[in-house]
């Protein structure tokens, strides 16, 4: 892997990785009726894996109740199964462009260790959000999108106000 | 007329399990797709938020672009009928904030939900942990609910679509989201060549 700057191929041009993953949302909605999710999977192993922990006190909890059936959280979910197929598309993807390889990225300015904290506060943050909005990038923006909703839209124009914004004080992370 | 009516799952076509089938097939399409537009990498994505590189925006809009026609033209040829195809209700406030909370969390966690796990399964350990960081953030999201609660169905406008909010046909709104998309294109490789000669 140590060759891999050598060996990767280019990135897919904008437009080209944009109508591929139109028509992948566009069969999402021919096959299921549904759109894609990110988070939603995510949410459903965290409510299974506080249901092994504690499960009365999880069966307790308002929210993740609903995840509960006799006694335990399903993961033969739509969502589960789709982001599988994710990290699984993924993989190939970067297998096959010589992309794959063990590595932490992070901007010049900060160390990998600093960049493995940052990204745990940017994953509780993001995740904490997606509960709140009802859905991430993938189901709000780009399924919600897809759909006209009139929230995915709004959600979507704050979600790049969010990220403008905090690039102003976050500019040490990236640059 | 024997025309097969979509979607298949909800129609009759398709069980459940060959459901769940295609659903692993479709993230197949789904994380593929991402990771060579790019975004298995949390630089590639951040350096949207620093308005060097426009692909999140240009991979994101061509994708609704795509989806929204397909769902448009297959409603008004009777093959798909919208009204049965998942909705995102509208309750503004939640989206509002979430939204916001999220802009921030990808540019400090480097990625969304989904591409992260793209990052991951192309071996970037930052992903990994921000994984972690997701569970974390859901997870307490369910413990301290009753806080959330309250502003949990704000601004609830119902299950309702831009043509409906401004009374235009679909269609109308299709194209009106096409223009966008162009001028958002036309625009952004502007600041991309501003940016790039500071």
């Amino acid at each position: 892997m140590s060759n891999k700057e050598i060996t990767a191929q280019p990135y897919w041009p904008n437009l080209l990785a944009g109508i591929g993953l139109g028509l992948v949302l566009l069969m999402a909605y021919y096959i299921a009726g549904r759109g894609l999710g990110g988070s939603g999977a995510v949410t459903r192993v965290g409510a299974g894996l506080l249901n092994l922990v504690a499960p009365e006190h999880t069966g307790g909890l308002e929210y993740f109740s609903r995840y509960i059936r006799e006694g335990k959280v399903s993961l033969n979910d739509w969502l589960v199964f789709q982001t599988i197929g994710v990290f699984f598309g993924g993989f190939v993807a970067a297998m096959t462009a010589g992309r794959f390889g063990k590595t932490i990225e992070h901007g010049p300015q900060i160390t990998a260790k600093q960049r493995l904290g940052w990204a745990l506060l940017g994953g509780i943050i993001m995740g904490i959000g997606a509960r709140i909005a009802r859905g991430c990038t993938s189901g709000q923006a780009l399924s919600g999108g897809a759909t006209m909703a009139l929230g995915s839209w709004v959600f979507m124009l704050m979600l790049f106000a969010g990220g403008f914004l905090a690039a102003i004080f976050f500019k040490r992370l990236w640059l | 007329m024997n025309e097969i009516v979509a979607p298949l799952a909800k129609t009759g076509y398709l069980g459940p399990e060959i459901n769940l089938v295609f659903a692993m097939l479709i993230g197949v399409g789904f994380g593929f797709f991402l990771e060579r537009g790019g975004f298995g990498s949390s630089r590639k994505l951040t350096a949207q938020w620093f308005g060097k590189d426009w692909s999140v925006f240009r991979v994101m809009f061509s994708a609704i672009v795509v989806a929204l026609f397909g769902i448009v033209f297959l409603d008004l040829l009777g093959l798909m009928p919208f009204e049965r195809l998942y909705l995102n209700h509208t309750y503004l406030v939640p989206q509002i904030l979430g939204g916001l909370m999220m802009g921030a969390g990808f540019v400090i966690g480097g990625y969304c939900p989904g591409t992260s796990f793209v990052g991951f399964a192309s071996g970037k350990l930052d992903a990994l942990v921000y994984i972690i960081g997701l569970l974390l953030g859901s997870v307490f999201f369910g413990e301290a609910y009753d806080l959330f609660a309250p502003i949990m169905e704000m601004g609830d406008m119902g299950n309702i679509t831009l043509p409906e909010f401004f009374g235009l046909p679909a269609l109308v709104v299709g194209l009106m989201v096409l223009a966008l998309a162009a001028g958002g294109f036309w625009a952004a490789a502007k600041v991309e060549n501003l940016v790039k000669d500071k």
